[in-house]
């Protein structure tokens, strides 16, 4: 058998933490990079005697999400105690959000990077508290324990098990992530822990229909090591159900050093949680209008989006959907828009020049070498038959590698201005028809297609700067 | 379900409990008990009771999202056995 023998099965869960000022149940603060416990208060580290207290804004967060994957809200929802032992969860239990969390289903539909769309349903979204951070090095053959991270809120947002390939799975996260940080949700910062995954992976021979037993490769902070653990898991399940055993349900960890996932000690999973509502919260309720509030307070979504790049651009519904569905390229798109003027041009060169480029040096579109600003400089310039379609690409080219900053100054100072001059071209063009009698009578005698020749010969002088469409003019008008 | 040594062994694990030898049948039998009596609950007809996840008959209060903690940490490092720059010592935790 082979890999086109099984069909690979992921269902994803997103930690995201919540982007605010205070923690989930305390009133420590969430800033990343504090000295070590400087931000850990006695609730966070559940002394006796201490209560928690709901943040109202880890509620609005998690609505807000909510809203925009058109989930059902629960007016009513309650927090559990899930119960576990490790050091960095120092009051021997996490408050999390079992029976009734926030957010239940909706679904989000995101673009491939090898075409099409996806449409994945989402189980639930649960709020809970992070725990606190482990470091093993340097403390005697002892661990150090640093609580600023325990009780910073975090949004669990859990996929239903229906994406079939890393692409597919690394797409939805990636969605996710874009979605969480446009709607304010969360600060998107991943290098900071703001947002981890867990990955659940299962085959099953094609053709069946029961799932096959999964793994959960727990707490992946990329999207790059997200692809390659599940890559390895696929691999590494495949290659156990071939060789005649079973995959074992278990937890493991991916080691991005050596690039393979292994499983965590098994006490550690071997846990029952025993779960039970919270004791020392009460349920929360959220009434209609509170809802309605966030919903009039929150950014335009991909649908809307979509529509009014249509109606507002003359887009097309698929060029406008594919713009849309990718928020930071959809900003860009419209910053060029409000510096070049020309939608239709905007649109070319943003899906598929600048995208092209995006994609071969493996940039981000925020760290694009070639601002929104400097690229409408470009399309004014094309648009007012400055430069031409070519030249322009020329111009796009040296701003991308930063051999200048602005578009302006290198047309300039490169003279790659287009000549619609035909004071100048005329004479060029007399010329080149003199010194080519025989393509010239050729022409006459009817052979059209020599046209693209003296175009060419025309652009070859000019150094692609004159203006085709005017030499196509000059040149029937001469060869009649 | 049964309560037998197993289980009773299980759940201390579980919950981090050190139980002498001597006292597991202690507990088979009390835990057995309280299972019991959980199952005389049962068999009472709660269909139109809603399920409580608190006997106060009230809603969470929510706070606004203002920081108000102080940094009390050498107080609070002061209470752990061992600490070290600012950190909490605990024995040696690997994955």
């Amino acid at each position: 058998m082979s890999r086109a023998d099984w069909e690979v099965v992921i269902g994803l869960e997103i930690h995201t933490q919540l982007k605010t000022k205070s923690k989930i149940f305390s009133g420590s603060s969430t800033a990343f990079g504090a000295e070590p416990n400087v931000q850990a208060s006695a609730i966070d580290l559940g002394l006796p005697g201490v209560l928690p207290v709901v943040n109202k804004e880890v509620y609005k967060k998690a609505i807000t999400f909510g809203l925009a994957v058109g989930a059902n809200i629960n007016r009513r929802s309650v927090f559990d105690r899930k119960n576990y032992f490790y050091p960095d969860s120092p009051k021997g239990y996490q408050i999390t959000q079992l029976d009734l969390p926030i957010v239940e289903n909706g679904q989000v539909t995101v673009e491939l990077p090898s075409g099409g769309t996806k449409t994945i349903n989402l189980t639930r979204a649960h709020l809970e508290e992070d725990a606190g951070k482990s470091l093993h090095e340097n403390f005697h053959n002892q661990t150090g324990i640093d609580l600023n991270r325990a009780g910073t809120p975090l949004l669990e947002i859990v996929s239903e098990p229906e994406m079939f390939s890393s692409e597919e799975a690394v797409a939805y996260a990636r969605y996710i992530h874009q979605l969480v940080t446009y709607l304010g949700v969360s600060d998107g910062e991943m290098s900071q822990g703001s947002l981890r995954c867990d990955a659940n992976v299962s085959v099953r021979p094609v053709g069946t229909i029961e799932l096959g037993t999964r793994t959960e490769t727990k707490n992946v902070n990329s999207f790059k090591f997200l692809e390659q653990a599940i890559e390895y898991e696929i691999e590494r399940q495949i290659q156990v159900l071939e060789s005649g055993q079973t995959v074992r349900q278990e937890t493991r960890l991916y080691d991005s050093v050596k690039g393979e996932t292994r499983p965590m000690r098994s006490k550690e999973t071997a846990t029952d949680y025993r779960y039970f509502p919270e004791p020392d919260l009460l349920p929360v309720e959220i009434d209609d209008a509170y809802i309605e509030a966030i919903r009039l307070e929150m950014p335009e979504l991909t649908g809307a989006k979509s529509d009014r790049f249509v109606e507002q651009y003359q887009l097309s519904q698929p060029d406008a959907l594919s713009l849309a569905a990718n928020i930071p390229l959809a900003d860009y798109f419209e910053e060029v828009v409000r510096s070049g003027g020309d939608a239709k041009l905007a649109n070319n060169w943003v899906r598929v020049e600048l995208l092209a480029q995006l994609n071969k040096d493996n940039v981000s579109i925020e760290n694009s070498p070639v601002t929104a600003d400097q690229l409408g400089t470009i399309i004014t310039k094309i648009a007012d038959n400055s430069i031409s379609g070519k030249i322009a690409k020329t111009v796009f080219e040296a701003l991308w590698r930063g051999e200048t900053k602005s578009a302006a100054d290198y047309i300039e100072e490169q003279g790659l201005t287009q000549v619609s001059d035909s004071s100048s071209l005329e004479p060029l063009i007399d010329r080149i028809i003199s010194e080519n009698p025989k393509q010239t009578e050729q022409f006459r005698a009817g052979k059209t297609k020599l046209m693209g020749f003296f175009v060419g010969q025309v652009m070859k002088e000019t150094q692609g700067k004159a203006n085709p469409q005017q030499v196509n003019e000059i040149l029937n008008e001469k060869l009649k | 379900m049964i309560v037998d040594k197993d289980v009773v062994l299980n759940i201390a694990e579980l919950a981090q409990l050190k139980i002498e030898d001597h006292e597991i049948d202690h507990y088979v039998d009390s835990l057995s008990r309280i299972l019991q009596l959980v199952e005389e609950m049962q068999s009472v007809d709660t269909q139109d009771v809603e399920p409580v996840s608190n006997p106060l008959d009230g809603i969470q209060r929510l706070r606004e999202d203002q920081v108000t903690e102080e940094d009390q940490r050498e107080l609070f490092l002061a209470n752990a056995p061992e600490s070290e720059q600012g950190l909490f010592l605990v024995p040696r935790v690997v994955e």
